[in-house]
């Protein structure tokens, strides 16, 4: 009881840029400007091809709306704070981090590689040790799938150094 | 009669049986894996449908759909976790009766429910499929546009969650819409000078990512969760006390799921948890709710899988979405060169005709699968997440490639995922940006069309009845939320 009152405190004093409900409102209405401004480097049609309103209306109105609700959501949530959530384990982390780890191995490196360097990471990241489930969730279900795109819809994988040597 | 004669052509068709049972036996599967769905598997299966003809496709689709509904019911009856979102009320009396002893008892309720929520639904879709279609003669552009709006509004009265939150989801499925060369003018939008967005975003990546990838990332923030499942000796079919006790909750439950699939929402969620209270309501024993009453599980099944052919209607007819599953499906239909609308059922009844057909023996087909291989597909949860998700990773990778044999769309898709988890963790729902992805187009085209129409006069469209009604149902469903919000204070 004591704790739960402690954190009730905890949560009550903490500035208002360390909660939730305003750091995701930062992030939509902070990136809505963004679009926003961008929209004004849209190009205008001339009015003869003009075919109702130019390009970029429709998305800045879009965007105004999506910035007016979400100062709504604010506001509701300072009279209505929202429920605070857990902190984000390691093993979350480590999951990102592989999605950064696939987009990097299958710009410079291979497809295929990075399809297999990710399963093996989360697998083994999640709880598998044993080297024959590694083996089959990083190599031997992916060159399945690899087949089976491959033949049924004729595939074809971006070049890598392991694909190479595959289509070689 | 002929449009009987025709319902019942995928069963002379041998490729089409095929199809079916694929489809069926795919979509439980589906379903009884938490975390992914109908709507993931029929986003991941698109491109393998490129092979098929276009009423094959839809069929496998559509087979997906019925039987990856009900196949959530498994899972929330054995492991107090819903397959699917749209069981989420199933595990409330489902695992509690599970508990007791009676696993058997509580799926034979779901199954036997489930498949005539489906079969009611279906019936629904073959009576009402064409008189909206008929309707639908009388729409031009400002009528389409104010359905499109009609449609979003929707989503965010009857959605689950905030409505507001489910409003900014539907305007920024609506904004990804825009990313790439207007369709009217040809000039560049949020391309930022990458050359493969200037086809836009496709719909494969964002479904596949806000769905499957921010799963995997949910998965990874429960890897040490360990589930009590109970095990299944045999499915049972009701015995005559429990069609006594639920006959009148499963015919309001598919009534209700067949009406709120129709409109443009979360289809099977939505329905499902209004067919469970309304189940409660109704019982003279409102007391055993949530400690493992036969009533609602038949509510909560009943409704789900009424969705089904409910969400279907709007689809066909309209070619609005009723459901995230339906948009998939949708897409489906436009990749194959099926323009959906009143066209659809004049020039080609055939092909509707044989959807509706497919979609009634899928549910005779989940039925049978059900019932027999329920512990064998119960099994299907044992497998490890470790395991099982870099291997859902491996799929999503190339099945997303494989539409446009494009690693932006990977990248994409990868991107979605990381959004989706943000989310879904502060409470936005991704369904919206789903419809909203798949309307976008028809809302942007739809009001500038009719601008040109009304020379630039915005208050001409409230002279037009059937758009001015939409406008007031859209504005209805916007304080719906408010009123409620009132009378449960």
């Amino acid at each position: 009881m004591k704790n739960v009152q402690k954190l009730k405190r905890a949560n009550k004093s903490l500035p208002f840029f360390f909660k939730d409900e305003f750091k995701v409102s930062f992030v939509i209405i902070f990136v809505s400007i963004i679009l926003l401004l961008t929209t004004f480097t849209f190009d205008v049609v001339p009015p003869i091809l003009n075919r109702g309103i130019q390009p970029a209306t429709f998305p800045k109105a879009l965007l105004v709306l999506i910035i007016t609700m979400t100062l709504l959501v604010y506001y509701l949530a300072t009279k209505n704070p929202w429920k605070n959530e857990k902190k984000l384990p390691k093993s979350f982390f480590l999951t990102l981090f592989s999605f950064i780890l696939f987009v990097i191995v299958s710009k410079t490196l291979d497809f295929f590689l990075a399809i297999s360097a990710l399963s093996i990471f989360v697998s083994y990241y999640w709880g598998e040790k044993r080297l024959f489930y590694l083996l089959l969730v990083g190599i031997i279900f992916p060159i399945i799938v690899f087949i089976f795109f491959e033949t049924i819809l004729g595939l074809r994988f971006p070049p890598g150094i392991i694909t190479n040597i595959y289509y070689s | 009669m002929d449009n009987l004669l025709l319902m019942l052509a995928p069963l002379f068709s041998s490729k089409l049986i095929l199809v079916l049972f694929f489809g069926t036996l795919f979509g439980l599967i589906l379903g009884v894996l938490p975390g992914l769905g109908p709507t993931t598997g029929g986003a991941l299966i698109l491109p393998f449908t490129m092979t098929l003809d276009p009423l094959s496709a839809i069929v496998l689709l559509t087979s997906i759909y019925c039987a990856g509904t009900y196949g959530g019911a498994i899972t929330a009856v054995l492991i107090n976790t819903p397959g699917t979102p749209a069981a989420a009320a199933t595990c409330l009396d489902g695992y509690p009766l599970a508990q007791k002893g009676e696993a058997g008892r509580a799926l034979g309720m779901a199954t036997v429910s489930s498949t005539v929520g489906g079969i009611f639904s279906v019936i629904i879709l073959v009576f009402f499929a064409p008189i909206l279609a008929q309707l639908a003669y009388e729409f031009g552009q400002p009528e389409y546009f104010a359905l499109a709006i009609f449609g979003l509004t929707m989503l965010a009265s009857i959605g689950e969650g905030s409505p507001i939150k489910n409003l900014i989801a539907g305007a920024f499925g609506i904004l990804i819409s825009t990313v790439g060369k207007d369709f009217m003018t040809s000039i560049d939008r949020f391309t930022f000078g990458i050359n493969e967005l200037t086809e836009g975003i496709g719909f494969i990546p964002v479904v596949v990512g806000l769905f499957a990838m921010s799963e995997m990332l949910t998965q990874s923030t429960l890897i040490n969760q360990v589930f009590n499942r109970i095990a299944l000796k045999a499915i049972k079919l009701p015995t005559k006390e429990d069609y006594k006790k639920t006959w009148k909750t499963i015919l309001r439950s598919s009534g209700i799921g067949s009406f709120i699939g129709v409109l443009p929402a979360e289809g099977g969620t939505v329905a499902s948890l209004i067919g469970y209270s309304e189940a409660k309501r109704f019982s003279k024993n409102p007391e055993e709710f949530g400690k493992g009453s036969i009533e609602g599980i038949a509510g909560a099944e009943a409704a789900n899988n009424a969705a089904t052919g409910g969400a279907m209607v709007p689809t066909l007819a309209l070619g609005i979405p009723g459901s995230a599953t339906t948009a998939v499906i949708l897409t489906g239909l436009i990749i194959h060169g099926v323009r959906p609308g009143p066209d659809l059922f004049r020039e080609q009844p055939d092909f509707l005709y044989g959807i509706f057909g497919a979609m009634l023996i899928a549910n005779i087909l989940f039925f049978i699968f059900g019932f027999f291989g329920a512990k064998i597909f119960a099994r299907i949860t044992l497998v490890p997440n470790k395991i099982l998700w870099p291997m859902i990773f491996a799929v999503s990778v190339c099945g997303t490639y494989s539409l446009n044999q494009s690693i932006i769309d990977v990248w994409i898709m990868l991107f979605f995922g990381v959004l989706g988890f943000f989310m879904r963790r502060y409470g936005f729902s991704v369904v919206p940006v789903i419809i909203g992805l798949i309307l976008g187009e028809l809302v942007e085209g739809t009001l500038r069309q009719s601008l040109v129409i009304f020379d630039g006069n915005w208050l001409m469209f409230f002279t037009r009845p059937i758009a001015l009604t939409f406008f007031i149902l859209s504005l209805i469903a916007l304080a719906f939320p408010l009123i409620r919000s009132k009378k449960n204070k």
